[in-house]
């Protein structure tokens, strides 16, 4: 069983280099999520821990050994594919057992590693089905069943959902966690672009953006402290709010005003220099309230309603910020488009972030 | 008449002509034949519309049926028959007598070692050039020359390889590749073609060298068509790249294999121009076209040439049915 290092891993294809030096820890026995947009570079940060492509800078370490230059099949790791990738001309059985009959492992060995991982993802009755005869989810079932016989100490999966249909994804995810719990000391890292499954399976998420590292961090912690606006925006659905503010005074308490001139005091603390400058106000939808009597950090008029019954979307005009505010207010209300709204939100979950888009830590 | 003339006479005879049976049989049934009014006007109009279809496919039927089904019946019946006694008909006698000939059960012989011989190199050495070129950045070049004798009629290439194996007489100079390389590692000119068993080999070396080509680029395709990340997982399986060739690609691209092998299997069974170029069958090279070649029209033979003839279609029949079985599973 094994950790992972990475010390400044670059990718590049020829002049283009896509991932720019990537430091990353992974402590044996975590499950590690990489999210980002498409073309972030978190399926070839997989693909080149799993020695599917070179790395042209920096080092790979897995279990304390440098494996830049060790070929996949040696680094102990497992891969489950976003296709399957099942081997279409051999039945189920065959397609677990084929790593080990590469490696001349006995019948006997075989033939127990292949029960046992048909006996947990309940594959025992399609074990002389081929690939073609079995369903989208049986299919995955068997992808991860091959990667299960490997026994790695480092399982890889990239986008494994991704073929699924909605209801099927939300199964599969749980069975992703469960095998996590039977496998306690097997390091598992999980790339998608989904940030629900992101949330729900990892130990710590990685963001990944244009072949930068962005933060890494638990869930909750990415949601509750985003470093960035990058982050704040692509954790939690939908988006956090962003309005564009000025710091009147700043220091343990930071007064800002928008540009409609209403002003407010968030509990975040600021350094000296940053009174009189740019800054970007983060409220995330479901921490809005509607104001009732007394403060409130922003009014705005109501464009669309959307009720949902467990919650009510709406879409507010105001703060002058570039895209409509969405608050997401629990149960149902009586509100229409056109209504002129107040709003405010726990001053603990404010943020704070300045021009350049980096958070100011409160 | 001009030539010229007579050509675009013929053209418009012959467009005009299909035009107008199309135009007029179809006015036919559905004014005179069936018209769509009075008291059965439903019933009319079902039936014309069952026999259309028929109608507009039966001067293609007829002609496929006069050029291609009618020769078969012909030839049967001509292999029945004996000239020397005028015609007559004479049941299987062509075919005893045909089996008695040394020269036939010597074609019979060489045809079957063709026909393992040559669709099995050109595959296998198709398969090796497609794998090989796949992932070279000349490849596209590479394939491009060995496509090249695809290009080249049967007649022409064995021209060519009649000047490779060339033997002058001792004491002249050798203009043959092959005798020059021979005399190069010291040997004595030979005159290749004539060694048996082996010259047959030469002349099956001259179609492998056409049908490379093909075979080539129908399996260049199936195996590019072969998923990418089978072979990541088989790379992370541990398969080294023969394992990966042998296990993972070639079994994906079995059905195109069989296709191509029995497409190569059926122009050897045809195989004629090569070795009436090259031998005309002499010196125990023989082949079953060639022989029906020989008794057809340079013995006159009709019976027995007729005969040797329903023999090859009988050989390439339930190779032909199964290659387009295979074909179209394939495209399934």
């Amino acid at each position: 069983m094994a950790g992972l290092n990475l010390s400044s891993v670059k990718k590049a294809y020829g002049e283009v280099e896509v991932l720019h030096g990537i430091d990353l820890n992974i402590e044996e026995g975590e499950f590690i999520v990489f999210v980002g947009p498409s073309g972030c570079g978190k399926s070839t940060l997989l693909r080149m821990i799993a020695g599917l492509e070179t790395i042209t800078g920096g080092t790979l370490e897995i279990g304390g050994q440098m494996v830049n230059d060790v070929p996949p099949a040696q680094r102990g790791i497992a891969m489950v594919f976003q296709s399957y990738a099942l081997y279409p001309h051999m039945t189920v059985y065959d397609n677990m057992a084929f790593g080990m009959r590469i490696a001349r492992e006995s019948k006997e060995e075989i033939h127990r590693r292949v029960s046992s991982a048909a006996e947990i993802l309940q594959l025992t009755p399609y074990l002389d089905r081929l690939p073609k005869a079995l369903s989208g989810g049986q299919r995955q079932r068997v992808a991860i069943g091959r990667a299960i016989c490997r026994d790695p100490k480092v399982f890889l999966f990239d986008e494994p959902l991704s073929n699924l249909d909605a209801a099927l994804r939300v199964a599969t995810r749980i069975e992703i966690a469960k095998l996590k719990e039977s496998m306690p000391e097997t390091t598992m890292i999980y790339v998608t672009h989904d940030q629900v499954e992101a949330m729900t399976l990892a130990d710590r998420i990685v963001v990944l953006s244009a072949g930068y590292i962005e933060q890494v961090g638990s869930p909750l912690e990415l949601y509750r402290h985003p470093r960035n606006i990058f982050v704040a925006q692509f954790i939690g659905s939908p988006s956090m709010n962003i309005i564009p503010v000025n710091i009147e005074t700043a220091g343990e308490e930071t007064a800002i005003r928008f540009d409609d001139g209403h002003s407010a005091t968030v509990p975040i603390g600021t350094p000296a220099h940053a009174a009189g400058s740019k800054a970007q106000f983060g409220v995330r939808p479901e921490d809005l309230r509607i104001a009732q009597n007394g403060a409130w950090l922003f009014e705005g008029e109501v464009s669309i309603v959307e009720s949902l019954g467990e919650v009510t979307l709406l879409y507010v005009d105001g703060g002058n910020a570039e895209e409509p505010i969405i608050a997401k207010i629990p149960g149902i209300h009586d509100i229409k488009a056109g209504d002129t709204l107040r709003f405010d939100a726990d001053p603990d979950v404010l943020h704070l972030f300045n021009e350049d888009g980096l958070a100011y830590q409160g | 008449m001009h030539p010229a003339l007579a050509g675009i006479v013929t053209i418009i005879v012959g467009v005009g002509g299909c035009i107008g049976y199309f135009y007029f049989s179809n006015l036919f049934i559905d004014k005179i034949l069936f018209p769509a009014k009075g008291p059965n006007i439903s019933r009319n109009i079902n039936r014309a519309n069952m026999i259309r279809p028929w109608l507009f496919l039966f001067p293609a039927l007829f002609a496929l049926g006069l050029y291609l089904a009618y020769p078969v019946f012909a030839t049967f019946w001509l292999s029945l028959t004996d000239r020397d006694a005028g015609g007559a008909f004479v049941g299987f006698d062509n075919y005893s007598q045909m089996m008695t000939e040394p020269k036939f059960w010597e074609a019979i012989r060489n045809n079957m070692l063709w026909l393992i011989v040559v669709p099995a190199m050109s595959t296998a050495f198709g398969l090796l050039a497609a794998q090989l070129t796949d992932r070279i950045t000349w490849g596209n070049f590479a394939k491009s020359l060995i496509f090249m004798p695809m290009a080249i009629s049967f007649v022409g290439a064995s021209v060519i390889w009649k000047l490779i194996y060339d033997t002058r007489p001792e004491g002249q100079d050798q203009i043959g590749v092959l005798n020059a390389i021979w005399l190069y590692f010291g040997g004595e000119p030979q005159t290749w073609l004539t060694i048996t068993p082996w010259n047959n080999f030469l002349l099956m070396l001259v179609l492998i060298w056409i049908q490379t080509g093909f075979a080539m680029v129908i399996l260049s395709a199936a195996l590019r068509g072969v998923p990418e990340d089978t072979v990541e997982a088989a790379i992370i399986d541990g398969a080294n790249p023969f394992q990966i060739f042998f296990k993972i690609k070639i079994p994906q691209i079995m059905g195109t294999i069989v296709v191509v092998w029995t497409t190569i299997t059926i122009v050897v069974l045809k195989v004629f121009d090569i070795v009436l170029a090259m031998t005309n069958g002499q010196w125990e090279t023989q082949v079953l076209a060639n022989y029906m070649y020989d008794k057809l029209f340079r013995a006159f033979d009709w019976g027995v040439g007729s005969a040797s003839a329903m023999i090859i279609m009988l050989l390439v029949s339930p190779i032909l049915v199964w290659n387009v079985y295979n074909a179209r599973k394939e495209m399934r």
